[in-house]
């Protein structure tokens, strides 16, 4: 089987699955596909959430067995039962969220489960670090070794995942969405890291659903759309159109379609708003001033970190603010109760839809009624009224294309991250609030599923309501908002018109070289 | 003032031992209340050596037989706990909890069978070794245990297993990402057992040690007293780090020995307070300290959920 090399069909791949089959009860989450991977090149995976992309890891990892269909390794046959045997095999995996322990070192994680040790079983440190030390600089993937993960950036966290593998000898890398955590100068690097790592003999599989890093990236891409494979292309030979039409089954429009709209009265007020910030024990937000006014979009801009999460656990009421006044509808609001403020009308779209989103080991419907159970349609006398509790839920489920397993009766941690985020839109815009903040609403999401999302903060809008948008992509921000205001290091630096700024104008003000008297 | 160094130190050991044994269970990640019911099997284990070895049994056989008989008891007993908490994911807190009650009621339960058995006029719980217990002491006139220095030997042990070897770093990624140890191959299951399995060893110890420490006999109803949960007190003020849990003992066992000693100190009567204030300190101390420090706590992230391999 060896001997054959690259020119032979045998062992021209690192890694062959064909005809994958995997059913799970009322779904088939793999229907007949097929996946190869070249030795040596960057092979992308493309596919919305919930296409089967993640379970066909799971079946490489021997996470499932598949029901029909074949696994090859180099050529050779192979059953694979658990994560082990895919390590045996040279596969490792960077996971979307890291498989990395707080509170060691980058050493200890990555030397974690291959220790080398003395015959007494003591650790063999310096060693180790020898051996990291000449990976880190053959791949030139800088790290620490001593540094605790704790204390370490995302992109840093990230390179020692990527270590981790290299540390094992693996030859078969993926990449599980690895771009959705990092910001573009990580991005940049983790692409440039790839392509040195391919030239070096590494096969790399690269799951993803963001075709621009396709299209740098990646020589082939094979896609899939709801459990089924679609095809196989050369990057060379396609574009950003063809690639998500194949994805999406439809062509996708990237420009968000809207009517100019004049805004109306004032629906926020802020005024001199300062909060703190938690990590740091200083001001993150300082003394911001703005309006937000009926039937506009409006965009906080800015580089991740430059306070936005503050701005919005002040404006939310998460965190008391340390001075300053928010006014919404007329209304003085600063020191009111988080339920207070949602039923004057505010709504909100969290950053982190686990943390603040959804209750995570809840039903679907539990979390779409989280915000108006003790409404009288939903209590009476301190009782749950279960029946109405579900017709709302799919009444929204149907009206907003939320898919899952057991419709209302779902676990909503067992939901793709799209859909949970669908169900938290849904739940926020169905309140018909007065004012909804969105808080970067399609991160980690697919195309489809932001083209959607985008739509129904026009349609709030267009319905006379007052929408606050706060995004780190910038082509989001030109493209949904009416006014855009950016914010760096916890103030707001300037007001652009999306129609007359360049994504080069706004970068300025975004890195604070430039700022305009507000 | 010699006495009061004498009980400190003894009782310092006694946590120390208990409160390393959590150290292990908890960076496993498995919650062990159960420490104050490890500890009266471990007594127990220990107790019933030193009742029925022979008359003349050479003072090192005795050391040893009773400290291996502890160790074991508090071994076995730790196993329903890893069996529970591991194998069926029961509620981990729950089982520490029915662990505690059972242990000193099935001890006393034993014990009265026991002494019944031997004496029907003798329906009591408590186990007397008056000549067996002098075996432990290092001299002949002061309270100084050989369990003494095997503590201190145990705290370098469990220092060099926890940060030096291959083990310990395997235990700590299962109480701190048990699904980041287990995609690198680590069997999470095996090392949470060996983590309650090393808990019940030194819980069991420092049983014994407890019921050694300058008493003859013990009435097993009483159990030992809430020192288990003292030990975790002491665990969590030491911060999970076996150096600092030492320091954290001597504190609390200098608190726990004032209630012995204080009759010896002119300034504490002269305090006029009620011995029963004394007997109360350690646990309002832990109290306290409990309340300033687990705030910003240092345990262990996993510790307490049940892992599932399939869970995300």
């Amino acid at each position: 089987m060896e001997n054959g090399q690259r020119e032979q069909g045998g062992s021209e791949y690192a890694v062959e699955m064909l005809h994958i089959t995997k059913r799970f009860p009322g779904i088939i989450a793999n229907d007949d596909i097929t996946l190869q991977l070249r030795k040596g090149e960057i092979h992308a995976l493309l596919g919305e959430n919930g296409a089967g992309k993640s379970t066909l890891m799971s079946v490489l990892f021997g996470l499932y067995q598949p029901e029909e269909g074949e696994i090859r390794i180099n050529g050779k046959k192979v059953h694979i039962n658990d994560p082990n045997d895919a390590n045996d095999l040279g596969i490792g995996m960077v996971h979307q969220h890291f498989k990395l322990v707080e509170c060691f070192t980058v050493l200890d994680n990555i030397i974690l489960g291959v220790e080398p040790v003395s015959k007494l079983g003591f650790l063999k440190k310096a060693e180790a670090r020898q051996r990291l030390i000449e990976l880190s600089r053959k791949y030139g993937l800088s790290v620490d070794p001593d540094a605790r993960i704790s204390d370490i950036t995302v992109g840093m966290q990230q390179r020692t995942e990527i270590l981790k593998m290299l540390y094992r000898e693996n030859d078969i890398l993926i990449f599980d969405e690895p771009t959705a955590v990092l910001t573009p100068q990580e991005i940049e690097e983790l692409m440039q890291i790839m392509k040195n790592l391919a030239a070096e003999g590494k096969s790399i599989l690269f799951i993803s659903h963001k075709l621009a890093e396709i299209m740098a990236v990646a020589d082939r891409c094979s896609v899939l759309r709801k459990g089924k494979y679609i095809g196989t292309v050369n990057t060379k030979d396609t574009t950003v159109d063809e690639l998500s039409a194949m994805m999406v089954g439809r062509n996708v429009n990237f420009h968000v379609e809207k009517e100019p709209r004049t805004p109306g009265k004032v629906i926020l007020k802020v005024e001199g708003m300062t909060v703190a910030s938690r990590m740091h024990k200083n001001n993150a937000v300082k003394n911001v001033s703005f309006e937000v006014r009926e039937g506009e979009i409006v965009c906080i801009a800015g580089i991740d970190g430059n306070g936005q999460t503050e701005f919005v656990y002040g404006l939310s009421g998460l965190e008391p603010l340390v001075s300053g006044k928010i006014t919404l509808g007329g209304k003085d609001v600063s020191k009111t109760a988080i339920r207070e403020r949602s039923i004057l009308g505010m709504s909100h779209i969290p950053e982190d839809r686990h943390k603040h989103g959804l209750v995570l080991d809840y039903t679907l419907e539990d979390n779409i009624v989280l915000q108006r159970y003790f409404e009288p349609d939903y209590t009476k006398a301190g009782f749950l009224r279960r029946k109405n509790i579900r017709s709302y839920a799919e009444k929204l489920i149907e009206q907003y294309d939320i898919r899952s397993g057991q419709g209302p009766a779902t676990i909503a941690r067992s939901m793709s991250g799209g859909n949970q985020q669908k169900a938290i839109v849904a739940r926020e815009i169905d309140k018909d609030p007065s004012l909804l903040i969105a808080v970067q609403p399609t991160r980690g999401l697919d195309v489809g599923a932001i083209e959607y999302i985008h739509k129904q903060l026009v349609a709030h809008r267009d319905a006379g309501k007052a929408v606050l948008l706060v995004s780190l992509e910038m082509d989001e921000v030109l493209d949904v908002s009416d006014r855009i205001l950016v914010m760096y290091e916890g103030e707001i630096v300037a007001e652009l018109d999306p129609k007359t700024t360049t994504p080069e104008e706004m970068g300025l003000y975004m890195a604070g070289a430039k700022r305009k008297e507000m | 003032m010699i006495l009061l160094i004498q009980y400190t130190l003894l009782f310092a050991s006694v946590l120390l031992l208990v409160a390393l044994g959590g150290c292990f269970s908890e960076h496993s990640g498995v919650i062990n209340i159960g420490l104050e019911g490890i500890m009266v099997f471990g007594a127990l284990g220990g107790a019933l050596v030193m009742r029925y070895l022979p008359g003349g049994t050479s003072a090192v056989v005795i050391v040893c037989l009773c400290v291996c008989a502890a160790m074991l008891a508090g071994m076995i007993y730790s196993l329903l706990l890893a069996v529970a908490a591991v194998n069926f994911k029961a509620d981990q807190t729950l089982v520490g909890t029915a662990m505690n009650l059972l242990g000193t009621a099935a001890a006393t339960v034993i014990v009265k069978a026991l002494n019944t058995a031997a004496n029907p006029d003798n329906p009591s719980a408590t186990i007397q070794y008056v000549n067996e217990r002098k075996a432990f002491l290092m001299f002949d006139n002061l309270e100084f245990s050989w369990l003494m220095p095997l503590t201190l030997v145990l705290l370098i042990l469990a220092y060099t297993v926890l940060y030096k070897t291959r083990f310990g770093l395997r235990l700590q990624a299962c109480g701190e990402h048990p699904q980041a140890a287990a995609s690198v191959g680590i069997n999470v299951y095996k090392m949470r057992y060996a983590g309650v399995m090393t808990s019940g060893l030194l819980g069991g110890l420092g049983g014994l040690a407890y019921i050694t420490a300058g008493v003859s006999e013990w009435k097993f109803e009483n159990g030992v007293a809430g020192f288990g949960f003292l030990a975790l007190a002491v665990m969590i003020f030491g911060g999970w780090k076996p150096f600092r849990i030492a320091l954290a003992a001597l504190l609390f066992g200098f608190f726990r020995s004032l209630s012995n000693v204080y009759t010896g100190f002119d300034i504490l009567n002269q305090l006029n307070l009620p011995g029963t204030v004394y007997n109360m300190m350690p646990y309002i101390i832990s109290l306290i300290v409990l309340i300033l420090f687990s705030k910003n706590s240092a345990a262990p992230k996993a510790e307490g959920i049940p892992y599932d391999q399939g869970s995300r």
